[in-house]
């Protein structure tokens, strides 16, 4: 089974983003926010990391360049899950390492398609 | 709506598309149609009937036949046949093809355009490859609305999430406010123009490669025979057919056959004529 590594600071929407990587069957870990991913991917790194952009402590593009600096922090497929709705946001997502991006609101048929097309699924 | 009405949109809308509406999609014709009675400023379908009755007018006609097509889509629909399309297709066509430098494609049931913009984007892509090539794609609908909102190139966010890599938004793709409009070198590769899949496509010319993805499932058996033979017609016997997901041409049409190894696409079988590259070929 593959792991999923939810990052974000809405309770609700880890638990929308849980519900359906479950169905695509995923092992499902939490983070509130970039500083506890990190911890988090210290001791697993995790294959998937659906990531919020604006967090607390520290938000999504700093963890993810904090992310592919460490060791194994390549590996996992990252797909940004954010408002953040304009190019310029996007382009510095996919230059900090991002692999896909999803424009909130999101629904399952996009989390799907956006996972397959990275080659999670 | 009364039975003998319904009778009388069912048969127009066979007629006039290739639609089978079974009574227990009649419930379908409610919610297209109601929108075109309110145009035309009649109450309901019953009085739209009597208006078709009344004036047999070709407009009308058009709308109620318009409305009630299914205009679905989506770029990379499926990811697979354009992932194929890409590492398999053309790669063999350009080998077949290298003398002539020339692909026509035909996308027969473009709708509002994610079909050919997104082989245009994988052709794009290839571009240094195929430097010298001669590509034309052609994207036909039944629906001249939809071909408008094709031709536009404007998409909302909602449409340019399914299935467009996010690499593809960044490249091809302006913002403006909610919108995202394709930009104009991508807009400019394809071609479009309305075609009735029920007419002789004869004058469209010849096709190395067919989409008819996800129409034939609206029509009746002899409807889709009729419309695989004439397909055939207009392909080289290498050309590549590709259908949707839920279509096949089993038990319907033997004038194509799948390609081996290859699902959901198929060539002409051997008695449609051969390209003029491949007689050309067999002459040296
Ligand atoms: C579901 S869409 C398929 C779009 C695209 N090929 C895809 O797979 O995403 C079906 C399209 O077929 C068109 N259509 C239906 N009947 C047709 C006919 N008789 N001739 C040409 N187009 C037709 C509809 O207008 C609609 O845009």
């Amino acid at each position: 089974m593959k792991t999923c590594l939810v990052v974000d600071d809405s309770r609700v929407v880890r638990k929308v983003a849980r519900k359906i990587l479950e169905e695509l069957e995923f092992a499902c870990d939490e983070a509130e926010d970039g500083k506890q991913a990190m911890d988090h991917c210290m001791v697993t790194m995790p294959d998937a990391i659906l990531l919020d952009w604006n967090m607390p402590v520290m938000n999504g593009i700093e963890f993810l360049r904090a992310l592919r600096q460490m060791t194994h922090g390549a590996e996992p497929k990252v797909v940004l899950c954010t408002t953040e709705n304009d190019l310029n946001h996007i382009q510095e997502a996919l230059s900090a390492g991002a692999n896909e991006y999803i424009m909130k609101p999101f629904d399952s048929d996009i989390i799907q398609n956006k996972f397959e097309q990275v080659g999670l699924l | 709506m009364q039975a003998d009405n319904f009778e009388v949109l069912q048969k127009l809308l066979k007629q006039r598309s290739g639609l089978v509406v079974s009574p227990e999609k009649a419930y379908l014709l409610e919610s297209r149609l109601m929108p075109v009675a309110r145009k035309w400023s009649v109450k309901g379908l019953d009085e739209l009937v009597a208006l078709v009755r009344a004036k047999r007018d070709e407009k009308l006609l058009q709308d109620i036949t318009e409305a009630m097509t299914t205009n679905e889509s989506s770029f990379f629909r499926d990811t697979r046949p354009f992932d194929q399309f890409k590492s398999v297709v053309l790669p063999q066509l350009m080998e077949q093809r290298a003398s002539r430098r020339h692909l026509r494609i035909w996308c027969a049931a473009a709708s509002t355009g994610q079909e050919p913009y997104s082989l245009a984007m994988v052709l794009h892509e290839e571009r240094v490859r195929m430097n010298g090539w001669r590509v034309e794609i052609l994207g036909t609908d039944l629906s001249t609305e939809v071909l408008d909102k094709a031709r536009d190139g404007v998409y909302s966010q909602f449409e340019i999430q399914r299935g467009l890599p996010i690499t593809y938004l960044v490249k091809y793709f302006r913002q403006d406010g909610d919108k995202w409009l394709l930009s104009p070198e991508i807009r400019q590769m394809v071609d479009y123009r309305p075609f009735n899949l029920l007419e002789d496509p004869t004058a469209l010319g010849r096709f190395d490669i067919v989409f008819l993805r996800n129409v034939l499932i609206y029509f009746d058996r002899p409807d889709k025979a009729s419309i695989l033979g004439r397909v055939a017609k207009l392909m080289p016997s290498d050309g590549v057919l590709y259908l949707g997901g839920a279509e096949t041409v089993f038990g319907i049409s033997d004038r194509f056959k799948p390609v081996e190894g290859q699902r959901g696409i198929y060539q002409p079988t051997s008695d449609a004529e051969p390209s003029s590259a491949g007689r050309q070929a067999a002459a040296f």
